[in-house]
Order: structure tokens, then C-alpha cells, then sequence
């Protein structure tokens, strides 16, 4: 599907490949650019996919009960009666939200995006070191995506259970729904297993000569890191989908208790189908040793965009580079003992909190250095706002937000009342919306030009920015009040059946007009991406006059990549060095008096 | 492909002393590591939390499970001739040890198929108990894990030799890389018969 509809990048003159058919240049391609464009496009259609079941959610929180006006004839008697939407459907469309927007749009985008096209170019490689393994990643991502929106057709519909899938609450809801996002998952998983494989490898085994891995880009860190945690978090969920998987189709009880009773009805026991003695707490640790490192996945990547386009836009070198490292990878390996400040209200004890209270607090200090180090980067500096930089620049109050309002629900007194609160979905929403997305928009205008060789327009940028940062606030920033107010989430009408929302009830109307407003903010994006196609080649090598060895490729780059065979002379980020005539020197420039690089072997 | 070659695909990089092949096997063993971590971790909590747990144990066929156990470290002993044989540049050993290898693993099948069957015309699934559950499931994805390898190296036994003569040195690597997957999914096993066969039932609940 999506792979079609980018224009494909020309042949530069100078390649010196057999011309490739259309299959295998497009659809079954083993090169890491067309892969990472592949992953690209179908994430960022999985977003708007995940983007428009938001706004379909938000006409019922906004309005309950009454009919969606002009569409709501397209979702059938079964789904959306007269037009109004059941409570199931709204808990389908929730569900498949957060699962969509999670691990179809935001983390394919970010790594198998991004980290495909922009880390072998950065290290001077030819390409992944698996290309093969490279491209079943992508198809295994895209047979979960496809299993993943199959499953609104099966009987009952799509999952209904939430993102998190607990049981036994996923296990008695309909069974074709469920089964389907957990055979979704399995391919997702495996798809990002691959891939993590690769990256590591790669980045271990393709750096350029000289480029030793104190040298390597902030972004190349950050997808190190990145892997390594889908390498080892993911595993956990895949043993918990195959537990749940067979609960649902072999009746075992993993996680049913024993004696439960649903709608009146034993559905574990003595004389029940399932024997039960299970544990709902197991899967909650399995899933969340995933999905809070999960977290830092989504999150890094970003970061490492935004170091890049920092260090680019304020033309000197990034503040503090050794301890964006080191506290990426105490990050990368603290993410992996803070999984359970997710459980504090399972009634684990006093001892299981008090320990993960105390790392959830340690974890933060490694995030506030990032943070921290990139805004100083902006001191002094001669900053130029180009559209990517106003993305990168926003992004760090936003995701200084996200974190801290995160800081109330790693404690558990505060976690007790704003649990399962709209307060949590205002929490991580600003750092994944407003933060890691806006960290990823940043990224396709600064690499747009390397991907094409085409500039985007700057004007359409700033019309899709400054409309998408009060939108975006608009959205988030009214939930912590609503959360705060103790408005439960995952409430089909919104909690307006509830005394205590009264309050608060009307911030819905205003979050529903800002989530369509953002739509709409959006449309010069897409008109910019497509129209910008047929500009003219005017990008050139390096149009930022950025020092990272990417710049050094032709725009496109070709099948291998680059003309000569990159090596790293300096540290990444040498801009407005004193004494050069220019306010940048590129890592790969070679320093004065050494050989001349050596061309490629064809 | 013409294009500027992957480099390290089969001879080691300088610095880090490895080629890519190699680190790659070693990073896929260590998610799987996390897998069969994550079910044992299971195993534990579901043992430990469940009263009826346990009464199963005494189910399961010991001898057949010991024999199989012989059956795998032997499988594995053949593995490891197979790609000495790669290195002394011997191609008729190499199809001996390896073709024993992947036969070995097709006998631990079948003697894994035979215990299933028993256990279904006793009436005893996956549903029956926790423990029939955890049992069936963990030997399951192990099952899947020996019929993956048997075909990987059935293929480096069968059509996959044929590098032998183009480029012995990635083939000795391949094989070498299968046998790091193969000794893994021996080492699981060693794992699974102690802690499903021979773990009595732990002590009395209330």
C-alpha cells in the first residue's frame, strides 16, 4: 500500500548498480533507505489511522450519546446505532488507539523510520548489516498492522480491553477481537526483534573508519540504547501474548484466578471450562517489564532528533556530550527496574512500592540531565528558527512537562488518587504527543532534504507549527485539570455520569475542538510533504551545513550510499570551531595533510 | 548486488574481533534468553501461588524424558563434530555428523509427540491443570524451537552445502553460528526437565 505512494528518488547519474524491478526496488527491497521510507509511510498512515479513531472517540466524550453528524451512518447498526456510538465500540476504538498509535505509528516511525534510513548513512556504512533480516522486519511489521485492522471486521470487533490487555478482563471480552491483537502482537514483536538484532549489530560492526563510538551522533546513541531495550523488553511480552494466547484458544488459565464469576456465570473453576488458579498480577508484571521500557523506546529516538537539530541550529557544539551518553544508557538500563510503579494499586506491598518508588525517582535524574544539557546548548548560540528547529525547541517544554507531571504518579500516596485518572493520559500524552512527536516532525523536515534531495516549504512548516503547539496544548494541558479533579478515564461517556466530573465536564468540549483543530493543523503538513515532491533538486549535500557524516551522501543518496568510503576525523558536533573559515567542520572532512579517501570498490 | 559490499559479513573487524554474524546470534540468544526467562519466571509465580499446583509432576513420563534429554546432549555432541569437521576442511564428515544432528533432533520429536498423545487419550490438556498448562506451553515453544533448528541445519546439510565450494569460510561460519542456536536450545532443555519432570510437589499448603 503505502510504499507506492511515495515518488520514487531518480537515479543519480553516477550509480553503478543494474537497474532493479519494480518489486524489488519498492516493496521487496533490502536497502535501508527504501525500508526506512517504507516504515516511514506506513507509520505515519497508522497514525493518522489511530489519530481519526481519537477524534471519533472525542465526538462521544464532547457529546455523549448523541448521533455523530454527517458520518455517523458509515459505522453500521452494530457499531454506532442512529449514529450513536455504543459503549463497546467507543472501548474498541480506545483499545486499538493506544495499540495503533504505540507500536504501528509512533515506534516504527522513530526507529524503523528514522533508525533505518539515518543510522547507516551517520555511521558512514553501505547499509544494515542484515539487509535481508532488514526487510522481513518490515513485512512482519506489516502483517501485524494488517491482523491489527482485520480485526475491527471479525465478529464483535476489535479488542476492547485497552492498550494493556488485562486480564481476566481481556479474556472474557469477546474472543476474535482479543485474539487477533494478541496474534498482532506476536508479529510486531517478533518484527522489532529483528530489527533491534540489526541495529546493535550494525552500529557495533559498520562505523566508519576513526569514527569511534565516542564520536558517534547523539541519535546513533539513542537508537543503540533504543535496541537494546527492544532486544531484551520485548521477549517478556512475547512469553505473556503466548500465556494469554493460550488461555484464549486452549482454555488454560494463566491468568484467571480460581472461582471467578462473570455476568453470574463461573468462568474458572471447578466445573467451569478452565481449571483457573492463574495469576491477573502475572501478566501486569509481564506486560509492564515491556511497555515501561516501551516508554524510553518511544521516547529516545526523539531525543536523539532533537540533539541533532540543536547542535545544528545553534551552530556550536552540543553542551555537555559525555553526560547525554552516559545518562542515555543509564536510562536504557534503569527503565528495566521501574516496571511495577505502574502496579502500585494491585496491593503488591508496602516493600514491592518503596523499591520502585525509589528507581522510579533515580530514573528521573538521568532524564533531567538530557534535558537539562540540551537547553544549555541553546545558551549563547546563534539560533537559527528553521522548521525543524521551532519542532525541536518546542519539543523541550513539552516533554519537560510530560516529565514532570510524571514525577506525582511514581509515588504512591499522590498514584492513589490520580490513578486511571484523564490526569495519566495528560501525562504521557505530553511526552509522546507534543514531545516525541513533535521531536519526529522535526526529524522528516531536517531529513526530508537527504531523503529526496528537495527542500520542504518553510512557510507551510510554520503554518502547520504554531497551530499544532496550541492545539496540542489545548488537548493535553485540560486532562491534567479533569485528572486532578478525579475524572476516571477509559468511561464511555466521559464520566458524566459521575457527581465529582461535574465540574470539570465541559474542559471535553474544549480538548474534542482543539483534537479536530489539530487535525486540521496537519493538512499543510501533508500538502507540504507531497507538494515538495516536485520541487526542484536544489537540496545539495548538506543544506543545514551540518557536520554529521549523513551530509557527506548525495541527496538521495544512492544504493551504497556514498560516492568515496567515509571516515570520522573529529567529534560529531564541531561547529563555529575558532580559526575556521566556516562556522562548521564536518566530521568527515578530512583533517589537513591526511590521505585522500579511498573511492568505493565497486 | 554490486554496490559498495557490507563489510564483516565474514571476516572478523579488527577492533572488535568479531564479524557481524556473530555478534548478531549472540544478540538473538540474548532476547531469547529473556523469553524462556520471562516463562520460567512464570513457572515460578504460578507455582508458588497456586495450592493446586504441582500435582502433575507425577503425570509425566520420566524415562521418556530422559531418554530424550540423552537424545539432545548427543544431537549437541554431533553438532559440535559437524563444524569441526567444517574446519579440517572434511565435507564427507561434515554431511555425517550433520545429517545425525538433524536426525537426533527429529528422534527427540517423535518421542516428544508420543508423550503428547499419551497425556490427550489420558484426557489430560493444556486446560486440565495450571500445571498442565505451564507443561504444555514451555515444551511447546521448546518443540518449535528444535523443529526451527532442524530445518536451519537441514538446509545447511542438504542444499545449503553447496556454498562449501564458493566460499567454504561463511559456510564453516554459518554452521558454526546454527550451532550456537542449536547448543541454546539444548541448554533450555536442560533447563525444563529438572523443573517439570523432576520437581516434586514443593510442600503442603493449609
Amino acid at each position: 500500500m503505502s510504499e507506492h505512494d511515495h515518488a520514487a528518488p531518480e537515479h543519480a547519474a553516477h550509480e553503478h548498480h543494474e537497474e532493479l524491478s519494480f518489486w524489488r526496488k519498492y516493496v521487496f527491497s533490502t536497502d535501508h533507505k527504501m525500508i526506512g521510507i517504507q516504515y516511514s509511510v506506513t507509520g505515519l498512515l497508522f497514525l493518522f489511522f489511530g489519530f481519526c479513531l481519537m477524534m471519533l472517540m472525542r465526538w462521544q466524550l464532547a457529546y455523549p450519546n448523541q448521533p455523530l453528524p454527517f458520518l455517523g451512518w458509515l459505522f453500521g447498526e452494530d457499531r454506532m446505532p442512529g449514529g450513536i456510538m455504543l459503549p463497546e465500540f467507543y472501548n474498541q476504538l480506545g483499545a486499538m488507539h493506544g495499540t495503533i498509535m504505540v507500536f504501528l505509528g509512533v515506534v516504527p516511525l522513530a526507529v524503523g523510520g528514522f533508525g533505518n534510513f539515518v543510522v547507516p548513512l551517520q555511521i558512514g556504512a553501505p547499509d544494515m548489516a542484515f539487509p535481508r533480516l532488514n526487510m522481513l522486519s518490515y513485512q512482519c511489521y506489516f502483517v501485524g498492522g494488517v491482523v491489527m485492522l482485520s480485526s475491527f471486521f471479525v465478529p464483535q470487533g476489535a479488542a476492547q480491553s485497552g492498550w494493556t490487555s488485562y486480564p481476566p478482563l481481556a479474556e472474557v471480552n469477546p474472543f476474535w477481537g482479543q485474539t487477533f491483537w494478541l496474534v498482532g502482537m506476536l508479529f510486531l514483536i517478533f518484527s522489532s526483534l529483528l530489527g533491534a538484532v540489526n541495529f546493535i549489530t550494525t552500529i557495533i560492526q559498520l562505523r566508519a573508519e576513526g569514527l569511534t563510538f565516542f564520536r558517534l551522533p547523539i541519535f546513533v546513541w539513542a537508537q543503540f540504547v533504543t535496541a537494546f531495550l527492544l532486544l531484551l523488553a520485548f521477549p517478556p511480552l512475547q512469553a505473556a501474548g503466548v500465556f494469554q494466547l493460550m488461555d484464549m484458544v486452549a482454555d488454560t488459565s494463566f491468568f484467571m484466578p480460581e472461582g471467578l464469576v462473570v455476568s453470574g456465570q463461573l468462568a474458572s473453576g471447578e466445573g467451569a471450562a478452565r481449571a483457573g488458579g492463574g495469576s491477573p498480577i502475572l501478566w501486569q508484571h509481564l506486560f509492564w517489564f515491556l511497555a515501561h521500557p516501551e516508554v524510553y523506546v518511544l521516547i529516545l529516538p526523539g531525543l536523539g532528533i532533537v540533539a541533532e537539530i540543536v547542535a545544528n541550529n545553534t551552530r556550536k557544539p552540543l553542551w555537555g556530550y559525555k553526560p547525554i551518553v552516559y545518562s542515555l544508557l543509564a536510562l536504557g538500563f534503569l527503565s528495566f527496574i521501574v516496571w511495577a510503579h505502574h502496579m502500585f494499586l494491585t496491593g503488591m506491598g508496602s516493600t514491592m512500592s518503596a523499591f520502585f518508588q525509589t528507581t522510579t525517582m533515580i530514573i528521573s535524574i538521568p532524564s533531567v540531565v538530557i534535558l537539562t544539557a540540551l537547553i544549555l546548548s541553546l545558551w549563547g548560540g546563534s539560533i537559527r528558527f528553521t522548521v525543524p528547529m521551532l519542532f525541536a525547541l518546542a519539543f523541550l517544554p513539552m516533554f519537560g512537562i510530560g516529565g514532570l507531571t510524571g514525577l506525582p504518579l511514581g509515588l504512591t500516596a499522590p498514584d492513589i488518587h490520580l490513578h486511571d485518572t484523564y490526569y495519566v493520559i495528560g501525562h504521557f500524552h505530553y511526552v509522546v504527543a507534543p514531545g516525541t512527536l513533535f521531536a519526529l516532525f522535526a526529524g522528516i523536515y531536517y531529513w526530508y532534504p537527504k531523503a529526496t534531495g528537495r527542500r520542504m516549504s518553510t512557510f507551510l512548516g510554520h503554518l502547520h507549527f504554531w497551530p499544532s503547539l496550541v492545539f496540542m496544548n489545548g488537548i493535553f494541558f485540560p486532562m491534567l485539570i479533569q485528572g486532578l479533579a478525579g475524572m476516571q478515564r477509559r468511561l464511555a461517556d466521559g464520566g458524566a455520569s459521575y457527581g465529582h466530573s461535574q465540574e470539570v465536564i465541559w474542559l471535553h468540549q474544549v480538548i474534542s475542538f482543539s483534537a479536530w483543530g489539530l487535525a486540521l493543523a496537519q493538512l499543510p503538513f501533508v500538502v507540504n510533504f507531497f507538494a515538495s515532491l516536485r520541487s526542484p533538486k536544489t537540496a545539495g549535500e548538506n543544506p543545514w551545513h551540518a557536520t554529521t557524516i549523513e551530509w557527506a551522501a548525495p541527496s538521495p543518496p544512492p544504493h551504497g550510499n556514498f560516492a568515496t568510503v567515509p571516515a570520522a576525523y573529529r567529534d560529531p558536533y564541531e561547529y563555529s570551531v575558532p580559526g575556521e573559515a566556516e562556522d562548521y567542520l564536518p566530521q568527515f572532512r578530512p583533517a589537513e595533510g591526511a590521505a585522500a579517501p579511498a573511492a568505493v570498490p565497486a | 548486488m554490486s554496490a559498495a559490499a557490507i563489510p564483516y559479513t565474514v571476516e572478523p573487524r579488527p577492533d572488535t574481533g568479531l564479524n557481524n554474524v556473530k555478534i548478531g546470534i549472540w544478540l538473538f540468544l540474548a532476547s531469547e534468553v529473556m523469553l524462556f526467562g520471562a516463562l520460567f519466571a512464570g513457572y515460578i509465580l504460578l507455582r508458588v501461588g497456586d495450592p493446586g499446583f504441582g500435582h502433575g509432576s507425577e503425570e509425566l513420563s520420566i524415562p521418556m524424558a530422559f531418554v530424550n534429554t540423552l537424545v539432545l546432549i548427543t544431537s549437541s555432541v554431533t553438532m559440535v563434530m559437524a563444524w569441526a569437521s567444517c574446519m579440517r576442511r572434511d565435507l564427507g564428515k561434515f554431511k555425517l555428523y550433520m545429517g545425525l544432528t538433524v536426525a537426533l533432533g527429529g528422534c527427540f520429536m517423535v518421542i516428544k509427540y508420543f508423550e503428547y498423545t499419551a497425556k490427550f487419550h489420558h484426557g489430560i490438556f493444556p486446560s486440565t491443570s495450571t500445571f498442565m498448562a505451564i507443561y504444555f506451553t514451555l515444551t511447546g515453544l521448546h518443540a518449535a524451537h528444535v523443529l526451527a533448528g532442524m530445518i536451519v541445519n537441514g538446509y545447511f546439510w542438504l542444499p545449503g552445502a553447496k556454498m562449501w565450494e564458493t566460499n567454504w569460510q561463511q559456510f564453516t561460519n554459518r554452521v558454526e553460528t546454527s550451532g550456537l542456536f542449536w547448543h541454546f536450545v539444548d541448554l533450555v532443555w536442560i533447563f525444563l526437565f529438572p523443573v517439570l519432570y523432576l520437581l516434586p510437589v514443593p510442600y503442603a499448603h493449609p
